[in-house]
């Protein structure tokens, strides 16, 4: 798109400047509308699955319901405590819905389509996930009110325990593909044994696809790691003094995160925007198609745990994280890179 | 030119946030300006093309180290009035060390800029077909091998050694054993018995 603001007369780096801006736009706004509706579709999820109907008031099949819940919080009166850190309290949910919008910069939608084809792009999916947990620690520290800061210090003990095994299941992946880019990554995983696309075909890889895909749930805080919004012990957590648009913010953040995890899954282990079966007629379709369609099989998974699993105790939590997912993972990266060793890169050095 | 502007603004707003991160009040604003002084320094770095080390430094500083700071500043219960109040004693010794520390960096960057002797290249020549992953990796791995895992093998006996001096094994607590409670079936639990009337139960 530079190229062709250029041949409009414009110097290349206000040409850049400008390509970069609609990039932005063409990502985050159709983002939003993602958003509002893959909210609408968590609650038909589950109210299909405990036998109830769920939003079926607003619009036809109560697909408006999104915009009417933000038009609703949009009026509501912005209400901050007084004993509360003004200005941080205001700032915290702006750092989380930003880090949620932020990440989506380096994803390929398809062959060549991503905003920044950077080589780090997968350390910078990291270095802006561990941004995330800054927007939850600031509400429940200048909130000045006990549930909030318990739910602050939860999460963020949650947080970085599974930031340390998702780190160490991406270094599985990143040493099979060669390479931090994540369009790299995703070429890497054609033709698995002449026909699959995806390391999660993979027998060494397929455990961690398992593993990343519950620390992505405990990462992006739902169900059944939800400790951090624990209603019955924390009220609603660290959004308990939020109202109005800001509380609106972290909504859109949060699931932002979500289905920036669900993208994860399906650009690291299930092939990304490729077909899962390497056949030319599959190919036909456009593959940002086919990565929606992982997104949203990887989304239904997530709102089917929510449905049906009860949540974690804490000291399960920490367990799960630090006892069994820490050294499983670290074992992997053992196994991957010896079985490297020996196959790709001929033997002992 | 953007690179120009950028680069002003990463430094402004980092010489900014450090200096705020001295001279704020509360001790949890002064670790948020610090955040933000890291964050600013990973974009500098970034301008210098030197992602990897950028994308380390905002992983490892403030996603994992400014976060334990912020724990911990976030849980003290600091009485400003006696922090203040100790303000004058410590005074010396303060100057003291900026004192060493002006002295060190007005004296490193006199040797960098004037002095005679090269210590130093100021920018190793780049190959353009190495990203700097693989640069790194190359020399980390074969040139810096002993250093490296030394570096390790240091950080690996100050993490045993945190855990040695925190961990204190107390008796008289019951504790949870998950292998047992998975173990445990219904039968393991349930007891039918057949009360007689009049007579309390055997537990």
């Amino acid at each position: 798109m530079t190229a062709f603001f250029q041949s409009l007369g414009l110097p290349f780096e206000g040409a850049w400047l400008l390509s970069t801006i609609i990039g932005i736009l063409v990502i985050a706004l159709p983002l939003m509308l993602a958003v509002a509706m893959i909210i609408y579709a968590d609650r038909k999820i589950w109210a299909a699955m405990a036998l109830r109907r769920g939003p079926n008031v607003v619009g036809p099949l109560g697909l408006l319901q999104s915009f009417a819940d933000g038009l609703k919080v949009f009026l509501q009166e912005t209400i901050v405590p007084s004993a509360a850190n003004k200005g941080l309290f205001l700032i915290a949910p702006i750092i989380t819905f930003t880090v949620a919008l932020m990440a989506w910069a380096v994803i390929p939608f398809d062959t060549g389509v991503v905003l920044a084809d950077i080589n780090v792009g997968l350390l910078y999916i990291l270095a802006i996930s561990s941004l995330g947990v800054y927007g939850v620690v600031i509400a429940g520290w200048a909130s000045n009110s006990k549930y909030p800061f318990f739910s602050a210090m939860r999460a963020s003990a949650q947080m970085i325990s599974y930031e340390v095994s998702i780190g160490f299941i991406l270094i599985c992946v990143v040493l099979w593909a060669g390479s931090f880019n994540l369009t790299t990554i995703v070429e890497s995983q054609k033709g698995y044994y002449g026909l699959l696309n995806g390391n999660g075909f993979n027998p060494l890889l397929f455990p961690m696809a398992i593993m990343f895909l519950i620390s992505a749930l405990a990462e992006t805080a739902r169900a059944p790691f939800d400790l951090t919004e624990a209603e019955s012990e924390l009220v609603a957590g660290y959004q308990t003094e939020y109202s109005s648009m800001a509380f609106a913010l972290y909504w859109l953040g949060e699931y932002a995160n979500v289905l920036l995890m669900c993208t994860l899954n399906a650009l690291l282990f299930w092939g990304g925007y490729l077909p899962p079966l390497d056949i030319p007629v599959l190919y036909c379709v456009p593959g940002i198609i086919w990565l929606f369609a992982k997104i949203l099989f990887f989304f239904f998974v997530f709102s089917w745990v929510k449905a049906t699993v009860p949540r974690y105790r804490y000291d399960q939590l920490m367990r799960l994280g630090w006892k069994i997912f820490l050294p499983t993972s670290l074992l992997f990266v053992f196994l991957v890179s010896g079985f490297l060793m020996l196959t790709r890169y001929g033997g002992a050095a | 030119m953007i690179q120009v502007f950028a680069f002003y603004l990463f430094a402004c707003i980092m010489i900014g946030a450090a200096a705020l991160t001295i001279f704020a009040r509360n001790p949890v604003h002064s670790v948020l300006w610090l955040i933000v002084a890291f964050f600013n320094a990973g974009g500098l770095m970034i301008l210098l093309g030197a992602e990897f080390i950028a994308m380390l430094l905002v992983i490892v500083y403030v996603g994992a180290v400014a976060v334990l700071f912020l724990f911990v500043v976030m849980m003290l219960n600091i009485d400003f009035a006696e922090l203040r109040a100790g303000f004058v004693s410590y005074l010396p010794f303060g100057m003291l060390i900026a004192i060493v520390l002006a002295a060190e960096i007005l004296l490193g960057l006199g040797i960098w800029s004037v002095g005679p002797i090269e210590l130093a290249q100021r920018a190793a020549p780049v190959p353009a077909d190495i990203h700097n992953i693989q640069a790194i990796g190359a020399l980390l791995y074969t040139r810096y091998i002993f250093l490296f895992e030394m570096a390790g093998l240091v950080l690996l006996v100050a993490m045993i050694g945190a855990i040695v001096l925190t961990h204190r094994g107390r008796s008289g607590v019951r504790g949870q054993n998950i292998d047992r409670q998975n173990r445990r079936r219904p039968q393991d639990a349930i007891v039918n018995i057949a009360q007689p009337v009049g007579k309390g139960v055997e537990l």
